[in-house]
Order: structure tokens, then C-alpha cells, then sequence
């Protein structure tokens, strides 16, 4: 095999073309992975929203929580479900909840304002709901105009800090405490105690009720028994199932926006290949001559100047990756149509994305490096040294 | 232009090499011209408004209904020309995978306010005539084949059941803003069906002139202070711009995107110039030594650039600028309208200049202070 | 006068980390309608001399005049305007742009007048004719055999009617049969047309079509 000593010299030896095919590559890896980061960390949101183990009840066809109620009957019937378990207290772990959409104004453009979801909820939501933490301040008293805020939507609106006072629905609301929950959705909520809620909104109804399966192996029995109870005209969801459904449109449309973009990019790194190793092979002719005279075949000939496309590649996508991690954890915003609120989440980096990312710019480089390669190998001696 | 040939035969010396550089010039220059597009359409679209009407929400949220009877108290105000009103029904239709807006209105007066909403007459008075009739979009029309006559059933979401429509017209809108792929059908038909619940999504307001907005809006507002539900009216376009609001940090990210593609072509495009540049070493001097100046030669390589982008920036825009009318193309009904502007072009064709500046300029500058002697002696 | 005047012409290189001296007060004249052959070992800055005479490189010391113009004294940017209009250069290795036909190498030097088109090609025309290659006016160099490349370079050289033709080792890649055609059209452009021709060469054959040949060794002039 033609020693790889020897593509690595030679492409030393062209260092500026070589290192701004590198660069070019790097940037469409770079892009790729914080768009793929994008979409990550939407879906991520969303999806450590729901747990497995928890279901949502939803008003028949209702599909999402804005467009759903459920009356206090319903709630109390589902309350009293065998299918929904018992907590320590010897409790029903069950979550009846309010889901509102307030307009706060956004703090530097005062014209525009953003619609946050406020959910009323009981002591019940903390156990239940999946991963819900109060990380500052004290837990929400009963009887109360409190409100605890989710960490997501700290520094992007005002008046949220411990203390504070926050106006709505006519009514001033004390900001007591601030939660976190694993980083999804509920991070974007403000919660306050669904009792409170209920009269300054939409009346005497919840919009959802959510319940811990006392055999989340058997939800599909749960789903069955509960949904052809003609006193509750329901529908029951997984947790998990429903909020990753909800990435719909939104999640959809950032897909389409990174393929879209990245394969136009990656169709001018590739063209910055081939041109880099076309030159490489025409500066080299004589070379090549000189190594199929001494007995190498055509194909190490070409597996060579491949290899020197792949180190070209390589060396770009480990810069790209490099220039993409900054990225990662940067929060962003963006309205998930689904249930109308605005959604907060960060971008989201995993090894998994960087390795695909690192792949998709070594099979640019190998795309890239294929026709020249071929051409190295095809080439006859005679002509070479003429 | 005498140099042209000379020009156009060095570009042609790597044939491949030209063809892939100029390729990539066109990808890149495409690809602004769609992203910045984008923003342009939003931004146009976040402006839409007619100047004579206010939009009235219910204070509380956007989500939160008001009492249609407010109608009344509303027209009776100085300054009001005319009162309509809309409600979102959210329906769904088939597997939801599809998504267009559904809308309960007041046929007569929403329709009297929206000239913007455009079709035959005969078509307009069908629909007004009768309860369970619905108007649709062009788009709509064309995407499920749906024509005048037809039955089309949605299922509720907000409000339950399955909801059964006739289609008696079909609007294209003058202004995209609008959307062609909206349905509209009868408040009377929702509210008899819910059992006369008498609410109102948002107000449109339409002023005897356009400027009196603030002072309409506030008298609207000081109505309804102190009752159960009180309002927040502003001009349409604020109404229409808080959507825009919701994309969030969409600009910040497209212009990332796209300054790391300018950049990135840059770097092939400069690539290509300066690996023709250095072949040609000899036979710079040799134009040199029979009477070329440094100056001629400078501009001879930036020619070459140029000509690349050139070509690069006019197939690559011009195709943005074709493709997305003969597609339809519109963002899955978030980019009503979407076109590429004359200032996108003008901004492309900038970036193009500014390539061609930037990637010939190395080899322009070597070629011309190349002292001949020693590029004699390379080639002898 | 003298068409080509060189007085004590000095040139210094730096090889390496030594200084050579190419000549030494170098004094001698070309007069006008002269055919001179300079022959000499390697090294003996044969080259060099002709460098310095069409402008591509300055003594360190002393004046090179050509037709009245001090040439030892002008800018680059005067240089090359001046060369365009007054050298006809030739090189051993032909050097005609490989991406150019015979017809658009010759036309190169035109380009830079202020001749229309038609006035251009006449012209080309015309230098084909002298070097006998009308028929061969669309082929590219890779097209031409070696003695042709060369004579198209001599077109070129002489398309825009220059003062003075030099040529460095024209015949040095080129068989006798080539180098016969080549040295046969030189004596023509003396005789016929009266062209001042300067020669650089090994070749025996090349300084006996000369009227005059220089021996140059160690920078030295000594005439035969």
C-alpha cells in the first residue's frame, strides 16, 4: 500500500488549498450540527415533557390542552379509577389542571408580547408530573394569588424574580418561587394553584387531567376501560406520546429548514473537494507516473488519493464539530403551534449528533475525493511522463 | 472589451474546475436569496393592515373570548365606521396532518371590511345565503381538489363533533397576507350548534378615517375598563406583528446561516483563483515580458473572478427569484406571499461583487508584482 | 548612433550567501540592421545581457540605451509599455499560452494598442504569412509541432513591428530539421526586412546565419 506518509506530506506541501477545502468542510459540518442541535433540543423539550409512566385525559377530540375542559365531575370520577395509582399519602396520585395563555410583553420590544402558558395546578402536579423541582423560594400556598415560575422563561420577560409582582387576568399574582423539570416545556409555564386560576379565566372547568398509572405496562387497558365510560367522554394519551406529538409543525418546519440548508451547503463543500483534489492530482502527474512505474497498482493509487480526501475531511469535520459546541445550551424561543404557547429550550449537543456530524463531512470529503481519485488511478504511465 | 477572449479562455482551461466553482457560487447566492427571503416575507407580512382597522382581544389573552353583544356598544362609538367579528375554530380535517385556519365570522359586515378577500359575486351571495355554507381558498381548493357544492367535514377540536360545510365560493386574496388557504363559515352556525353561546373571538373595527387609531382604540378600551371582560384594541398591523414575534429568534439564526454560507463560498471560489493563479506563473511573465503591465495583469485575474461571479450570481438568483412562484412555495402556509424582492437581489448581487473582490484579489496582487526573472527562470 | 548602446554596464547577484559579479564595465554597441549571434559557456551571463537589454532587469551599474530611449533609467510601468512597443522577445522554451489558437498568441501584443479589431487581424495575417503558418492559424500549441510553436512565437514577436527582435536559445528544444526552418526565417526578417536580430545561443549552426557573432566568457566580450 502507498504509504499514507506520503498524502499527508503532500498535502502539507499545498497548505492553503488544502486548508480551505478543510475550512469550507468545516463550516457545512458546523452549521449541521447546530441545526440538527436545533431540532434536538425542541424535540428534547418536548419529549422529557411527558413521562411513560403518567397519562394525560383530555376532553374527547380535543388535541391539545387549550382546546380541551374537563368538568369537576370528571375529575373526581377519573380520581376514583382503579387504573390510576396510589401515592405515599394514600392518595389518589392525581393532577386536575387549568391551562390558560397570558400575553406578557416582551421586555425590549414592548409592541410584541408573547403568550405564556399559565397552568393551574394542585400539590398532586409536583408529584406527578415528571421531574418537577422547586429550586428557589418557598412552594405555593393554597388559598393564595401566588406563582411559582418555570427557569426557562427567568431574564426573558419581567417581573418574574422571587417577590416581584406580576399583573394578570386582572389580578396581581406574587412571584413565590421559581421550578425547574428537566428541561422540558413545563420550564416555560408559570404555575399557580388551579383553584385560583379557575375563576379569573374560562369557569368552573379543568382542561386536563393528568394521572401516574398504577401499571404503566397496562395503559392500553387504562385507555380502553376509561374511554367507553359514558359518564367521562374522554380521550386518554401516554404523557410522553402526547407532548412529543405536539412537535408537529414546529418540529417539522426546522427539520425541513436544516435539510434544505444543509444539503445546499454541502453541495458547495463537495465541489471545494473535488476542485482541491483535482488540482492535487494534476500538480502530481509525474508522481503518479513515477509510482505505477515502481509497481503499485491503479487501485492504491486511488485509495491513496481518497485517503487524502478523507484527511482533508477529517481534519474539517473535527473543526467543524469544534466550531459548533459553542452553541450548545444557548437558549432560544419559538411558538409551538400546536398548543399556541411560547416554547423555550436550548440548543442540545450530544455525542451521537457531533459523530454524525463528523460521518456526514468525511462522506463530503469521500464524495468530493472520488473523481479525482479515479482519475489518479486511470491514468497511463506514458502519458504521465510525457 | 479585447481582453475578453483572453479571459474566457483561461477560465476555460479547467473546464471542470470553472464549472464547479461557478456551481457553487450559484448554490450559495440561492441559498441567501431563500433565506433572506424569509425575513423579507415575514417582515411584509407583520406589516399587513388595512390603515382604516383595529383589531379589539379580550384583555386577559388571546385564547379568551368576549361578548359578541359588545358589537353594539362598540358601533355606537365616535369614529367607528363598522363593527365585524371572528372566531378560530381549530377544526381538524382527515389526519390533521395538514394544517389551515378555520374561521366563524359575520359574512356580511367581515366580508364588507376585507376587500382584500376577492370572488365572483354570485359566489359571495351564495355564501351569505345560506347557514351552513363555506368559503375556501384558492389553495385549498387546489391542494384537496375541493369544488363549489361540495360537502367537507372537519372535526372539532375546541368545539366538539363533526362539523359538515358546503362550499359555495372559492377567494383568491389580494394582498398574500391574507392566506388562500383559509376557510371561513357562519358564527350564526356556531353559536346555534353550542347551544347560543354568544361569543366573540376578536373584534375587527373598521374607522371613518385612518388617523384616528389611538383615539378609537382607548375609547374602545375605557368601554369595557370596568366590566367582567375587559379589552385591548390595537391596529391590525400590531396584531399581525405580534404573530411575526412568535417566530422568536428566527432572523438571529438565519443570518448566521447565512454569513457561514458567503463564507464558505468564499473560501472554494478564492480556492479555485489561487490554484489557477499559481499554474500560470510562467506564462504571467511571459505576457510581462511582451509589454503587459502589472496593472493590465491585475486586472485580467480580477476579471477572471469576476466573470465567475457573474454568472454564479445571476443563475443563482435568478433561479431563487423563479423557482419559489412556479413551486407555490410558501413556508407551509407561515409564508403567505413568499417571493424574493429586488433588494434581495441587489443585496446577492452585492455579495457576488464583493466575492469577486475578495477571491481575486491574491492572485490579481501576485500576478502583477511577480518579478519576471524569477518566473522566467522557473519556466526556462 | 548606435541602435543599442550598453557603457559600462555592471551586474551583481546574490547566490546564496555569495556575490557574483556577471560583468565587468561591459561596453559595446548593436548597430541598427544587425544580425549578432552571442554564444558563450553557461554561466557567462549571455542571458542576462539580453535581460537587460529589452528591460526586464537593470545593471547595478553603467546605461543601456536602446533607440535613444535610456532604458538602464525607465520605470516598470514605463518598461512595459515601452517593450510592448519596441521588443519582440523569443524563448528557448516557447512558451505560447496553451489555451490560446496560433492566430490569438500572435494577436496577444496587439491588445494592448489601440488598433480596432480589423486592423488586428490584418496584422496576425500578415506575421503568418512571414512564418509561413496561415494554414496552421486555428491550432492550438498542443496541435503544432516544435518548430511551428517556435515560429509562432517569432510571429508574435514581430506582429507589432518592434525595433529590435531578441531571442534566447530559440533553437536549443528544437531538432536540426526545425532549427534549419527557424534560423532560415530569421535571416529572411534581417535580409528582407531589415529587422535587428539579437541571438543567444550554443548553437554552431545558428551564429554561422549571423553576421556577427560575440563570445562572452566571464562576462567578457570578446568578438570573433
Amino acid at each position: 500500500m502507498i504509504p499514507i506518509v506520503y498524502n499527508a506530506r503532500s498535502m502539507m506541501q499545498r497548505p492553503v488549498s488544502s486548508s480551505f477545502t478543510a475550512v469550507g468542510i468545516a463550516l457545512v459540518v458546523a452549521v449541521f450540527i447546530a441545526m440538527l442541535a436545533l431540532g434536538q433540543g425542541f424535540r428534547a423539550a418536548l419529549a422529557r415533557t411527558g413521562a411513560d409512566h403518567n397519562a394525560v385525559v383530555l376532553r374527547k377530540g380535543a388535541d391539545s390542552e387549550l382546546s380541551s375542559g374537563i368538568s369537576r365531575e370528571t375529575a373526581r370520577l377519573l380520581a376514583s379509577s382503579p387504573h390510576v395509582a396510589t401515592g405515599a399519602d394514600g392518595r389518589p396520585m392525581v393532577s386536575p389542571e387549568v391551562y390558560v395563555l397570558i400575553p406578557l410583553p416582551r421586555p425590549r420590544d414592548t409592541t410584541s408580547v408573547a403568550n405564556v402558558v399559565v397552568r393551574g395546578v394542585s400539590e398532586q402536579a409536583w408529584i406527578v408530573r415528571n421531574n418537577v423541582q422547586v429550586i428557589a423560594g418557598n412552594t405555593l400556598q393554597s388559598g393564595r394569588l401566588e406563582v411559582c415560575v418555570g427557569r426557562k422563561l427567568l431574564g426573558r420577560f419581567d417581573h418574574l424574580e422571587l417577590g416581584a409582582t406580576l399583573r394578570f387576568g386582572g389580578r396581581d399574582w406574587n412571584v413565590v418561587c421559581h421550578f425547574s423539570a428537566g428541561g422540558s416545556s413545563f420550564e416555560s409555564e408559570i404555575w399557580a394553584e388551579n383553584e385560583q386560576v379557575m375563576p379569573v379565566f374560562r369557569g368552573d372547568f379543568f382542561q386536563s387531567v393528568t394521572f401516574r398509572l398504577r401499571d404503566p405496562g397496562a395503559f392500553d387497558d387504562a385507555k380502553r376501560a376509561i374511554e367507553s365510560d359514558p359518564q367521562t367522554v374522554v380521550d386518554v394519551h401516554r404523557e410522553s406520546a402526547f407532548y412529543a406529538a405536539q412537535t408537529g409543525i414546529a418540529g417539522a418546519m426546522l427539520s425541513a429548514l436544516a435539510i434544505a440548508v444543509t444539503s445546499i451547503m454541502a453541495v458547495g463543500a463537495i465541489f471545494g473537494a473535488v476542485n482541491t483534489m483535482y488540482a492535487a492530482v494534476g500538480s502530481r502527474t509525474p508522481e503518479i507516473a513515477v509510482l505505477l512505474t515502481l509497481g503499485f497498482r491503479p487501485w492504491q493509487v486511488l485509495l491513496s488519493f481518497l485517503a487524502e480526501a478523507v484527511l482533508i475531511a477529517t481534519a474539517g469535520s473535527i473543526l467543524g464539530a469544534l466550531l459548533a459546541l459553542p452553541v450548545n445550551g444557548i437558549v432560544t424561543s419559538t411558538t409551538n403551534w400546536s398548543s399556541f404557547s411560547e416554547i423555550a429550550f436550548s440548543f442540545r449537543i450530544t455525542p451521537v449528533l457531533l459523530a454524525i456530524g463528523i460521518a456526514f463531512g468525511l462522506v463530503m470529503g469521500v464524495i468530493g475525493g472520488f473523481f479525482p481519485a479515479w482519475r489518479a488511478a486511470r491514468l497511463q504511465v506514458v502519458q504521465a511522463l510525457r | 472589451m479585447r481582453f475578453f477572449p483572453l479571459v474566457l479562455a483561461n477560465l476555460g482551461r479547467h473546464k471542470i474546475r470553472t464549472t464547479l466553482t461557478i456551481l457553487s457560487v450559484i448554490a450559495a447566492l440561492f441559498l441567501f436569496a431563500s433565506l433572506r427571503s424569509v425575513l423579507t416575507t415575514l417582515r411584509t407580512n407583520a406589516q399587513f393592515g388595512g390603515a382604516r382597522r383595529l383589531v379589539t382581544l379580550n384583555a386577559t389573552g388571546l385564547v379568551f373570548t368576549m361578548p359578541v353583544s359588545y358589537v353594539n356598544k362598540i358601533k355606537s362609538l365616535r369614529g367607528v365606521h363598522s363593527v365585524s367579528w371572528s372566531n378560530w375554530f381549530g377544526g381538524r380535517y382527515g389526519d390533521g396532518k395538514v394544517f389551515f385556519g378555520q374561521f366563524a365570522i359575520d359574512p356580511e359586515s367581515y366580508l364588507a371590511m376585507y376587500p382584500e378577500v376577492v370572488m365572483p359575486p354570485e359566489q359571495k351571495e351564495a355564501f351569505i345565503r345560506e347557514r351552513t355554507a363555506a368559503i375556501i381558498g384558492q389553495r385549498l381548493a387546489e391542494r384537496y381538489g375541493w369544488k363549489i357544492g361540495q360537502d367537507v367535514t372537519l372535526q372539532g377540536t375546541i368545539f366538539p363533533g363533526d362539523w359538515t360545510f358546503t362550499i359555495r365560493g372559492i377567494y383568491t386574496p389580494t394582498n398574500p397576507a391574507i392566506g388562500d388557504d383559509a376557510m371561513f363559515f357562519h358564527w350564526e352556525y356556531l353559536d346555534e350548534r353550542v347551544g347560543r353561546w354568544g361569543q366573540a373571538g376578536w373584534f375587527i373595527v373598521e374607522m371613518d378615517s385612518a388617523g384616528a387609531a389611538g383615539t378609537v382604540a382607548k375609547a374602545i378600551d375605557d368601554q369595557f375598563r370596568n366590566s367582567s371582560t375587559a379589552t385591548k384594541t390595537g391596529t391590525e398591523q400590531a396584531f399581525q406583528a405580534s404573530f411575526a414575534g412568535m417566530l422568536g429568534n428566527l432572523s438571529l439564526l438565519l443570518g448566521f446561516i447565512g454569513t457561514a454560507v458567503v463564507f464558505a463560498i468564499l473560501l472554494v471560489t478564492a480556492n479555485a483563483m489561487m490554484m489557477s493563479a499559481n499554474e500560470r506563473t510562467g506564462e504571467v511573465a511571459v505576457l510581462k515580458t511582451i509589454g503587459y503591465s502589472d496593472r493590465t495583469l491585475f486586472g485580467l485575474v480580477l476579471a477572471e473572478a469576476g466573470l465567475i461571479a457573474i454568472v454564479g450570481a445571476v443563475l443563482g438568483l435568478g433561479t431563487a427569484k423563479a423557482f419559489y412562484p412556479l413551486v407555490k412555495f410558501n413556508g407551509f402556509g407561515f409564508l403567505p406571499g413568499f417571493n424574493v424582492t429586488t433588494a434581495t437581489m441587489a443585496w446577492g448581487a452585492l455579495i457576488a461583487v464583493v466575492l469577486m473582490i475578495a477571491s481575486g484579489l491574491v492572485p490579481a496582487l501576485r500576478a502583477a508584482r511577480m518579478p519576471i526573472i524569477q518566473a522566467l527562470r522557473k519556466v526556462e | 548612433m548606435a541602435l543599442v548602446e550598453i557603457r559600462d554596464v555592471n551586474k551583481s547577484f546574490q547566490r546564496d550567501t555569495q556575490k557574483v559579479d556577471v560583468f565587468d564595465d561591459l561596453t559595446l554597441d548593436f548597430e541598427q540592421g544587425s544580425f549578432t549571434a552571442i554564444m558563450g559557456p553557461s554561466g557567462s551571463g549571455k542571458s542576462t545581457l539580453l535581460n537587460l537589454i529589452a528591460g526586464l532587469d537593470k545593471p547595478t551599474s553603467g546605461t543601456i540605451t536602446v533607440g535613444g530611449a535610456v532604458v538602464s533609467a525607465m520605470s516598470p510601468s514605463e518598461l512595459a509599455a515601452w517593450r510592448a512597443r519596441h521588443i519582440g522577445f523569443v524563448f528557448q522554451s516557447f512558451n505560447l499560452l496553451p489555451v490560446l489558437t496560433a492566430f490569438q498568441n500572435i494577436e496577444l501584443p496587439l491588445l494592448l494598442t489601440r488598433l480596432s479589431s480589423k486592423e488586428r487581424d490584418e496584422r496576425v495575417r500578415i506575421a503568418l504569412d512571414v512564418v509561413s503558418l496561415t494554414d496552421r492559424m486555428d491550432h492550438y500549441p498542443r496541435q503544432l509541432s516544435g518548430g511551428q510553436e517556435q515560429r509562432v512565437s517569432i510571429a508574435r514577436a514581430i506582429v507589432a513591428d518592434p525595433t529590435l527582435i531578441l531571442l534566447d536559445e530559440p533553437t536549443g528544444q528544437l531538432d536540426a530539421k526545425s532549427s534549419q526552418e527557424v534560423l532560415a526565417l530569421l535571416g529572411r526578417l534581417n535580409t528582407e526586412f531589415g529587422k535587428t536580430v539579437l541571438i543567444v545561443t550554443h548553437d554552431a549552426h545558428a551564429a554561422a546565419k549571423a553576421k556577427a557573432t560575440l563570445h562572452l566568457d566571464k562576462g567578457v566580450l570578446e568578438k570573433v
